[in-house]
């Protein structure tokens, strides 16, 4: 695909769509010299860090009050989990939770901070910070404060108020739910569908009351904390199966359907296969037509976490199912959240009536949670119709396929100039791997230095070994923004050693700022 | 040492002159010579060291050749074939049950509202009921100046925070809501979740952990029972607002643990029962759990915004120190007219779940505006400080005027808004658990032709730990005013009549 230099910006377009000539997921290695070095560093931090607190107890005690017994009260958290956070993350802890102000849109407003205890605790400057926004789950660009979705958000306050003070199951049922509930089941193509208040919720309350004891629950080992926490909540026995290895997920459903439930080896009552779409640390794809494949035989039932892949991944944004080109009714449950491409907050899950009749009886967040508000509900419905084009307009459309170059340039350019990405071409996320420990807040520093805000993540959130930057791309973003993150992650490159792909064909910048968009 | 076992030392001796000669025949392989040599080094400074090192060697190989994270080690070795058979006839149970007809009604009774929240609603189907099932109880939930504050910060922030609070989604709105919460319990510092179910359950879990014991309420809410449920600590449950029961508890304990190794111990209850509509006497409990060294975790979703006389809760109804209270669990989807919850306590408390609560790290923060409305109420309620009153002077009205009820019971304490109506099993004849939430049910049907909007209180039955007698939950706001009470009063009475009488004994 040669797109022409010349023309608006906003018209570089692509669409969101299974390829056959794409090479695929893959997990690159850094040479051995950085694998090795990495370790050392961690090595040489624990040792550290060990060091620090065998002489601070000694010397410093009353630093260490609050992991020792205290007039006969145990310590709140245990030294040995403290350790990771008091001598490793303390250190970089400017990198996290800064505070922001304003809209998560293209650009993001930091509150600028200081600390003068080596980030124990920072002191606001007053200053602020704009820079080019790279860390929101804003992927349709829906995070704005004018606009159609505004506009009907202000009206609906004016007519609704604010809250609803009930569980749906009680009196917080309006008629906007209903009506946001058939808009969501049309979206991704179930017969019915259900809204919850909070995405994290939406998975933890409702595995429970799927599955229990008696069930299997198998898993990818990178899913989602609410994915775990609802699993551990369900008293179903859980399987981990490796980061989307089908290979392994046969071998594991071989096993376990022949051997039954561990010692009584009764037949498990069902079993239920939890993935997710997108995955948000690693930018892959769910392999889906080989777990639908899968599926036939092994008559589990699946539900695929849609929380990154709605409205950011198939040609008419609905999901991993569109991308994939998979009729939706293959898939028996679809949970998605509503905070990330909506703008919104919350959760949905579609399925068929049966289900979701059953859910609205049993799910916790629908008997006992808040019901969703009608705020929220409203940037939902409004920002769902426009990317359906129920507005009449073709901005919905527009903002998928921006949304869609903007991802695959960026994530085949970081490639060619011989960075280390996970995931997939077409992944709106787009993790960049550091390795090195002591690159992750060196990163994150040099970025905001050059207005750039990212999300750094490590230990525990990833393996040891591959800690990393994640960048997650929106519609809301230009060329010319890509192209100037871009410049700045060539320079912090060479600076921190970044550019590890053993990949023989290297671009330079030159060449990527001028070939960039052939060969996509 | 040696002198003290003279006969394993010559067994020693023996040991080592065989390693020697065994060594000549390996003392070929490179890097061989040097572990022979050291052993025989540390054989000759202490032979139990030798032994203690062997032993250490032979459990590593133990250990390497041990499957670790198999739970059932029993596999049943099974051919291709069979496997492939077994495969085939696996046939799973449906992924849910076939709905019954007493779960279709119970679809079809949940009213839809038609328009906004408030004391007064319309249905879908026209019609207009007075409300007295909402949590609304300070009646915020129309107020102009939380809906202009709203939109105010609608075209300052936009609906969504597209992040986590650890990535970019810490807002300066989030951290003046937590400033005011403060400030007004009178506690060091606060966090906000972003919803009020999935506050205390992620809360517990960040600081309970296996081994911790934890000694809860038995009238507990649902939340709070799956948070201890993930904590997987050793739950005791003591009964429901019984402080004699939890000091036999906490006894008990003390007497059962001699010598074990110390491990944190909390005390969980709610301030203000959602399932029961009473006050947990909090004085009492303060002191038991000093005596005994236990933290206290509060659940005071409802209470928050309501008891009191500034409406702080129950550290200010029962003007004890709201530092006695290690976590007070707020929810602001109830008084506060918005949506979200949080976890008030000392700084080592929210600084910890900041990091560790699994609903805070890996959820996306509140939105802004209704983080900044919640902020507004909490102003409101400050400049008002006779709302707190107002509810209760409304409740007490309410309460007399129901005092004489038929075939009722009413559950609740004297100063809470919530009240609970349950079937009194002594005047009415009545089966089980359906039979009676279908009575209520009836109940709530008749209420709502004569104009009053009410609910059952409903639960996912078969999840919760213990039983609860069905009920109708009936919330007094401060917005109703004397003549709405007495109609409503009135039509509850006489709905109770019209549907139980004939079952009375
Ligand atoms: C896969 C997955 N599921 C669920 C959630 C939780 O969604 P929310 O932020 O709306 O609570 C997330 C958010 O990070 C997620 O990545």
């Amino acid at each position: 695909m040669i797109v022409k230099q010349e023309g608006p910006v906003i018209k570089q377009r692509y669409v969101s769509k299974q390829r056959e000539d794409d090479p695929g997921w893959k997990e690159e290695e850094p040479p051995y010299y950085f694998l090795f070095t990495t370790y050392l560093s961690y090595l040489i931090l624990i040792c550290f860090g060990h060091l620090r607190d065998f002489f601070g107890k000694r010397f410093l005690s009353k630093n260490y009050k609050h992991l020792k017994e205290q007039n006969g009260y145990a310590p709140l958290n245990s030294d040995f989990d403290n350790f990771y956070v008091r001598r490793l993350k303390l250190r970089i802890n400017d990198c996290f939770n800064r505070p922001v102000t304003g809209v998560p849109g293209r650009k993001i407003t930091l509150l600028e901070r200081e600390t003068k205890d080596y980030c124990k605790t920072f002191q606001l400057t007053g200053t602020t910070r704009d820079c080019l926004n790279l860390s929101s789950y804003n992927y349709l660009g829906f995070a704005q404060s004018q606009g159609p979705c505004a506009d009907a958000v202000e009206q609906t306050i004016r007519k609704y108020g604010i809250s609803t003070c009930s569980p749906r199951a009680e009196i917080g049922t309006s008629n906007l739910h209903l009506q946001v509930e058939s808009l969501v089941a049309k979206f991704v193509g179930k017969p019915a569908a259900m809204v919850i208040s909070m995405g994290y919720a939406t998975n933890s309350t409702t595995i429970p009351a799927l599955v229990s004891k008696g069930c299997l629950i198998i898993s990818d080992e990178f899913n989602h904390s609410s994915i775990v926490f609802g699993s551990r909540l369900s008293g179903a026995f859980i399987r981990v199966f490796k980061h989307n290895n089908m290979t392994d997920l046969e071998a594991l459903l071989k096993e376990c359907i022949s051997q039954g439930q561990p010692r009584t080896h009764r037949p498990w009552k069902k079993i239920l296969l939890v993935v997710e779409g997108l995955y948000s640390m690693e930018g892959s794809i769910c392999n889906l037509p080989k777990i639908i494949e899968l599926k036939r035989k092994y008559k589990f039932y699946l539900y695929v976490d849609e929380a990154h892949s709605i409205g950011a991944l198939g040609p008419r944004g609905r999901g991993v199912c569109d991308y994939y080109d998979i009729d939706p009714n293959e898939v028996d449950i679809m949970m998605g959240t509503l905070t990330k491409s909506f703008g919104a907050a919350g959760g949905y899950i579609a399925a068929s009536k049966d289900i979701i009749d059953h859910l609205r009886l049993t799910n916790h967040a629908t008997i006992y949670a808040e019901s969703m508000t009608p705020i929220v509900i409203q940037q939902i419905y409004t920002s769902m119709s426009i990317i359906m084009g129920e507005d009449g307009t073709n901005e919905g459309q527009e903002r998928l396929e921006r949304l869609a170059f903007n991802a695959r340039y960026l994530s085949t350019n970081l490639r060619r100039l011989g960075f280390i990405v996970y995931g997939d071409r077409d992944s709106p996320i787009i993790p960049l791997l550091l390795f090195n420990p002591a690159k992750i807040p060196a990163f994150s520093r040099e970025c905001l230095k050059r207005n750039l805000a990212v999300v750094v993540v490590a230990y525990p959130a990833t393996p040891m070994i591959s800690s990393r930057a994640r960048f997650c791309i929106s519609a809301a973003h230009t060329k010319e923004d890509i192209d100037e993150i871009l410049k700045i992650c060539n320079e912090i490159g060479e600076i921190l050693q970044l550019k590890l792909s053993s990949n023989k064909i290297r671009y330079t910048i030159e060449e990527v700022l001028r070939d960039g968009e052939r060969n996509l | 040492m040696e002198s003290a076992y003279p006969s394993l030392n010559e067994l020693f001796v023996y040991l080592n002159t065989t390693i020697t000669q065994v060594s000549i025949y390996y003392s070929h392989i490179p890097g061989s010579g040097i572990l022979l040599k050291y052993i025989k080094n540390s054989h000759q400074n202490d032979p139990f060291r030798t032994a203690l090192e062997l032993l250490l060697v032979f459990f590593a190989i133990i250990y390497l050749f041990t499957n670790k994270y198999r739970t059932d080690n029993k596999l049943i070795e099974l051919t291709p074939r069979e496997v492939e058979e077994l495969v085939e006839e696996w046939q799973p149970e449906p992924l849910v049950p076939q709905i019954t007809d007493d779960d279709e009604r119970e679809l079809e009774t949940i009213p839809v509202i038609n328009g906004p929240q408030g004391p007064k609603v319309k249905l879908i189907n026209g019609k207009s009921l007075l409300n007295l099932s909402s949590f609304d109880f300070l009646g915020l939930v129309s107020n102009e100046a939380i809906k202009e504050k709203a939109i105010e910060t609608l075209r300052k922030y936009g609906v969504g925070s597209c992040g986590p609070p650890g990535f970019y989604g810490t807002f300066d709105v989030h951290a003046e809501f937590e400033r005011k919460v403060s400030e007004f319990l009178g506690t060091e510092d606060t966090i906000l979740y972003s919803q009020g179910f999935s506050t205390i359950n992620s809360a517990i879990p960040s600081f309970c952990k296996r081994g911790d014991i934890i000694v809860a309420d038995n009238g507990c809410n649902f939340s709070i029972q799956k948070g201890l449920q993930i904590s997987r600590s050793i739950i005791k449950w003591y009964n429901h607002n019984d402080m004699e029961d939890l000091e036999r508890v906490l006894r008990k304990i003390k007497d059962e643990d001699t010598g074990r190794r110390l491990t944190r111990r909390f005390i969980v209850s709610e301030g203000l029962f959602e399932n029961f509509g009473d006050i947990t006497p909090l004085p009492k409990l303060i002191e038991l759990k000093k005596k005994f060294k236990y933290r206290l975790i509060l659940d005071e979703s409802l209470s928050f915004g309501i008891i009191g006389n500034r409406g702080a809760g129950l550290t200010d109804y029962f003007n004890v120190n709201p530092k006695d209270v290690d976590m007070i669990v707020g929810s602001m989807c109830h008084a506060l007219c918005s949506s979200g919850g949080f976890c008030s306590g000392s700084f080592e408390i929210t600084e910890h779940q900041r990091i560790s609560g699994p609903a805070y790290c890996y959820s996306a923060s509140l939105p802004a505006m209704l983080t900044v409305s919640a902020t507004e109420s909490i102003n409101i309620l400050k400049q008002n400080p006779g709302l707190p009153s107002l509810i209760k002077f409304n409740t007490s009205l309410f309460k007399q005027l129901l005092a004489n009820v038929k075939y009722l019971t009413l559950n609740s304490s004297k100063d809470s808004p919530v009240i609970h109506l349950r079937i009194d099993n002594e005047v009415v004849r009545v089966g089980d658990i359906q039979d009676k939430e279908r009575c209520l049910q009836d109940i709530v049907d008749e209420v709502m032709n004569n104009g009053i909007l009410l609910t059952r209180a409903k639960y996912v039955r078969f999840q919760e730990l213990f039983d609860i007698e069905p009920s109708i939950r009936i919330c007094i706001s401060a917005s109703f005013t004397k003549k709405e009470i007495e109609k409503a009063a009135s039509i509850i009475k006489n709905a109770a009549t019209k549907v139980l009488k004939n079952r009375a004994y």
